[in-house]
């Protein structure tokens, strides 16, 4: 496609309507009202592809909209209890609160729904003036003398020959003085960043997480407003990390959700399906009798946490929030942190505008976010990943705890900054060394297959497109992801995306919502994400 | 030629509605809302007919709350000229009602040709423009899968049970949309921004002396029943019994 | 009190979909007569006498009626209302068309694909394409549109009178010019009584059309398929039946080889039969099957289509 694009300018051109963009749009806005501001977002509208689970920290907020609390916003249900249990098959056993470090509480937290707090936020940036055009993907980075200049959004109405249709409608440059990425986790600009402009040299490479999330109608005698509750162990074996959270929201509303990392070995692991026996647990699955699944969504999660950022300022630009990723693992928060690194890279945005300055490298910027409450946040817990990735889960929490204890009370850790092992794509060993994990029926009341699940997510694809998910080298697929390893896509795609049928890989690309999962746990990074037609995707509602 | 579009502000197509375990109604809070995929159908329409040359003017109108501007301004992006909100925060607003507020806004606005969607797929009712033909004393042509402007005349292809029929009615008349009648556009981004800018009046049932209270009374609104497994059968002898005995065959 | 159904018809035959209208109008109370418009219908009349439970049929017959338009159909309809508590329908093209068009010239809001009638004045409809149930009570004079699937057809039992109305003069604004129907010899998948449709099991688009076409021509049903079918390019986009495809609600709804992802079930679930036959007796189409068939379909089809003789 070399039709040329129509073109606009603006100052700062923003790529996501997520927390991080939302807020770096608000900021820039609140410093520099005659600037103008531009985000698209590849969900059909602000928060159709937000999904979280969503325990916030404030703290985002505060420095944002100080005055929020007193306005109408989605954050309604304060934390009022916070259980953590340990499972195994039959039993839970709570972990007192005195052995957790203080930075893991949840006291004066809240928990919301991130897309309803990010429609609000996007009523707020457009009350500033901000232009928000969700619908609208960022589909490639427009790079001229080695920096950033802009983003084309995707074209429209090309059909699955890959010739356009007869609606086809060419994507526009958005040009602009900087271009702030907030695409949130594995975001495929982001992607393309970091390789241009070696942004992780640096930097360890990224881990990562699939988080699940269900939310259920439950009875009134089940729903405990500002109940929280995480848990770890079954039914996850201790090599694999991950746990699970649920959330009581107003409106007997409740959230439940699960987070596999993507580190595991064993191919034949379906992060779905524990998830799904997950809430036949005899502590759990109480809250869900006579209750109705609403909603169903998944998403990756960034957990490399310090170790990994990468640098964020490059040319032209910078990656905010999750892109550059900012979760904070033991506190499975990080939305706070991308509402602050939306605040400090538009304040540095903001002042380099100010002084007349386009399309340079925000040279300032990283040592600013290390340097403030983001890298504090996250420089505390930095080894509790890679414990947790070395002994399991049992052992590394118990040395972690320790860790983050060092931490906060003596301001240093005994073990210094632990590294990362291998990415996570690496990690899968050949099915020939594990055995098929028989996995439970579901009984389509508590437990559900996949399919009946992206039904309640909403997702949907113009039909007639390309598909959005590229294998690069079909032969390999078929040689490496399946003759070795038993092809593990078909059980970590959490939408059912993937099928071998006959030794032929099918790629049911109107299911895909947008995780990511492929892009990063393929054996051979053969996968590449890219956004589909804009507006395509889930229609998450209250994720 | 005029041609007047009447839009609804509906459920997103994509959404899973959820009803309310009251019983009140669809729960639309938080929930994508569109345009009404016929109404987009019945502006395409009007939109080619007005880059063909057979039209001077498309105006949208819509009947509904604040939010509907939304809608509005979704018309004006795809391309329509100007667009009218008859504004109101009634929660229900039947299709009766609605055609009279039509009739009046039709009135003063006097269309060659009214083209809208067959039906809204949040109500189902597929009732508005026959109603407004109706009363308006016009001739009209639902179902439309393809429209072909004569002299005074239109002639329309209908989708009907089993096949097709072609209709020629004398001008000014209404049409209502299918969806194989044509393919709507996207709305371009600079075309968005445009459409902040385009002419969007306002004016409301009272103003145009209708009276939109609903006639009939909703009592509830529940789930379906979900279909229950039935039988297996042994063998396709016994199929085929089975199915003379359901009286299916 | 009586109600009044407007017959649907081709000309020459009485279509079934009166005698499910019936049903419903049956439920309402009242004695019920049948209008038949419409040219040279004395044999649809007279098929309308035989229904059970009809005490009279009324037939206007007139050149201007032949097509059935809606413009005069409806000023027909309005000029004998006066006499009628309920105006009735079947939700046909034409009764869609046609009854609106009444129910605002009486000023009186219709109810729209009445599935079931739960008082003579309350009823419950389908909205959201089916997802959702509405329960309506109207008052006055009642204007209906009955959705067939929901009703089953009231049978022969009657002999009742036909009496000639007279026809008001056409306001000659819409004019017939042709119609076409379906090309194909199987009926538009949209509105068939059976629907036979296949999914990725049937391996190939020459197995697909191999195994499908001679149940469909034995049934006289319209082919539909699964999304995963399509996907394959064993059936055309414009037959999916599911959620992005085509709503179907048939009288009989054949699912072969399809395992009934809920995409598909959201485009069939209305069928008043279903019939399953896969070789997976754990697939979910089984879960909403009336009468499921476990085994090769290779076989089991063609037995099937032998065993229709």
């Amino acid at each position: 496609m070399t039709e040329p694009r129509e073109e606009m300018e603006f100052d700062v051109v923003i790529v996501g309507a997520g927390p991080a963009g939302l807020s770096a749009a608000i900021r820039l806005k609140q410093i520099s009202p005659d600037l103008s501001v531009l985000i698209v977002e590849k969900g059909a509208e602000v928060g159709s592809h937000v999904i979280s689970g969503a325990v916030i920290d404030p703290s985002g907020l505060d420095a944002l909209v100080p005055d929020w609390r007193e306005r109408e916003t989605p954050i309604k249900t304060a934390v009022t209890d916070d259980r953590f249990l340990w499972l195994t098959e039959k039993s839970a056993f709570p972990l007192p609160g005195f052995i957790m470090p203080p930075l893991m509480s949840n006291h004066g937290n809240y928990i919301v729904s991130l897309a309803n707090v990010c429609k609000w936020l996007a009523t707020e940036a457009e009350a500033l003036g901000v232009d928000i055009y969700p619908g609208f993907a960022g589909a490639e980075l427009l790079i001229e003398d080695g920096k950033v200049v802009g983003v084309a959004t995707g074209d429209m109405g090309i059909e699955k020959s890959g010739e356009p249709g007869p609606n086809f409608a060419r994507g526009m440059a958005l040009k602009g003085k900087y271009v702030l990425l907030a695409e949130g986790v594995r975001g495929s600009l982001t992607k393309r960043a970091i390789a241009e402009f070696g942004l992780a040299k640096e930097s360890d490479f990224q881990k990562y997480g699939i988080g699940f999330k269900e939310i259920w109608q439950v009875t009134d005698a089940n729903h405990k407003p500002g109940l929280v509750q995480h848990t770890l162990g079954w039914p996850l074996q201790d090599s694999v990390g991950g746990g699970s959270y649920i959330y009581h929201l107003e409106d007997n509303q409740v959230a439940i959700g699960f987070v596999v990392h993507l580190n595991y070995k064993n191919p034949y692991l379906s992060p779905f399906d524990e998830f799904q026996r997950l809430k036949t647990h005899p502590a759990i699955k109480g809250t869900f009798e006579g209750a109705k699944r609403l909603s169903y969504g998944a998403r990756a999660i960034s957990e490399g946490g310090y170790q990994s950022i990468p640098q964020l300022a490059f040319p032209g630009g910078a990656l905010v929030g999750d892109a550059a990723g900012f979760v904070n693992l033991p506190r499975i928060k990080g939305s706070h942190n991308a509402v602050l690194s939306g605040i400090v890279t538009a304040e540095h945005v903001a002042a380099a505008l100010a002084a007349g300055r386009s399309g340079d490298t925000l040279a300032d910027l990283d040592a600013a976010l290390r340097a403030g409450p983001i890298g504090k946040d996250l420089h505390k817990v930095r080894n509790v990943k890679p414990l947790l990735s070395r002994f399991g889960t049992l052992l590394g929490m118990g040395l972690a705890g320790f860790d983050m204890w060092c931490n906060t009370l003596l301001g240093a850790s005994l073990f210094g900054t632990l590294r990362h092992g291998k990415p996570d794509y690496a990690t899968l060993e050949p099915a020939a060394q594990h055995q098929p994990i028989d996995y439970p029926k579901r009984d389509g009341v508590l437990t559900f297959d996949r399919l009946s699940s992206v039904f309640i997510s909403g997702t949907n694809h113009e039909e007639n497109q390309p598909p959005h998910l590229h294998v690069a080298d079909l032969a390999l697929q078929k040689s490496s992801e399946l003759d070795i390893f038993a092809g593990p896509s078909t059980r970590y795609c959490p939408a059912g995306v993937y099928e071998w049928v006959d030794g032929s890989y099918v790629i049911n690309a109107q299911n895909c919502v947008h995780c990511k999962t492929c892009d990063i746990k393929d054996p051979n990074q053969n996968i590449d994400w890219v956004p589909p037609e804009g507006g395509g995707g889930p229609n998450y509602i209250n994720m | 030629m005029k041609i007047l579009v009447p839009v609804k502000r509906v459920v997103d197509a994509n959404v899973k509605i959820r009803v309310k375990p009251d019983g009140s109604g669809v729960d639309t809070a938080n929930v994508k809302m569109s345009m009404n995929p016929f109404d987009e159908n019945a502006l395409e329409e009007a939109l080619r007919l007005r880059e063909a040359g057979t039209a001077t003017e498309v105006v949208i109108v819509t009947v509904g709350s604040e939010k509907s501007a939304e809608t509005l301004r979704a018309g004006l992006a795809m391309g329509a000229d100007r667009a009218i909100h008859v504004k109101t925060e009634a929660p229900r607003i039947e299709p009766l009602a609605v055609a009279k507020v039509l009739k009046a806004v039709i009135a003063s606005e006097a269309p060659d040709l009214v083209i809208l969607g067959k039906q809204a797929i949040d109500d189902d009712n597929n009732q508005t423009g026959q109603m407004l033909s109706a009363l308006l004393g016009w001739p009209q042509a639902t179902f439309a899968s393809k429209i072909v402007i004569g002299a005074g005349t239109i002639d329309v292809t209908r989708e009907v049970d089993g096949g097709h029929e072609t209709l020629r009615l004398a001008l000014p008349a209404l049409v209502t949309a299918d969806l194989r009648l044509n393919e709507p556009r996207y709305a371009s981004l600079p075309n968005i921004m445009k459409a902040k800018k385009k002419p969007l009046d306002e004016t409301s049932p009272e103003t145009l002396g209708v009276d939109i209270a609903p006639r009939l009374t909703v009592l509830k609104t529940t789930e379906p029943a979900g279909r229950t497994a039935g039988i297996i059968v042994a063998s396709a002898e016994e199929l085929a019994a089975k199915l003379k005995q359901a009286g299916v065959l | 009190m009586t109600t009044l159904i407007l017959a649907e018809h081709d000309g020459k035959t009485l279509n079934e979909a009166t005698a499910k209208a019936l049903t419903a109008a049956k439920a309402l109370g009242a004695p019920v007569h049948i209008l038949v418009a419409g040219h040279s219908i004395s044999a649809v009349a007279a098929a309308a006498t035989r229904l059970d439970g009809v005490a009279k049929v009324l037939s206007a017959d007139a050149e201007s009626l032949a097509h059935q338009l809606a413009e005069p159909l409806a000023a027909l309809v309005v000029s004998l209302a006066g006499g009628y508590d309920a105006i009735v329908a079947a939700a046909t093209s034409t009764g869609k068309n046609t009854l609106p068009r009444v129910a605002a010239l009486l000023d009186v809001m219709q109810v729209s694909e009445v599935s079931k009638v739960l008082a003579p004045d309350t009823f419950e409809r389908p909205i959201y394409a089916g997802n959702a149930i509405e329960t309506v009570q109207a008052t006055g004079k009642l204007v209906l549109t009955i959705r067939i699937s929901a009703f089953t057809a009231t049978g022969e039992g009657a002999n009742a009178q036909v009496e000639t109305v007279s026809v008001p003069a056409d306001p000659g604004t819409s004019q017939w010019l042709g119609a076409e129907l379906s090309a194909s010899v199987r009926p538009e998948l949209a509105g068939a009584r059976v629907v036979v449709s296949g999914g990725r099991a049937l391996g190939s688009a020459e197995q697909f059309e191999a195994v499908l076409a001679p149940l469909a021509d034995k049934l006289n049903a319209a082919i539909g398929a699964s999304r995963a079918a399509v996907d394959a390019g064993y059936a055309a986009n414009d037959m999916q039946v599911g959620q992005t495809g085509k709503v179907v609600a048939p009288e009989l709804y054949i699912a072969i080889g399809i395992s009934g992802a809920i995409q598909h079930l959201a485009g069939m679930k209305d069928s008043r039969i279903v019939v399953a036959i896969n070789k997976d007796a754990d697939a979910p189409i089984f879960q909403v099957a009336d009468f499921g068939l476990v085994g090769d379909l290779f076989t089991l089809v063609p037995e099937l289509v032998k065993a229709l003789d």
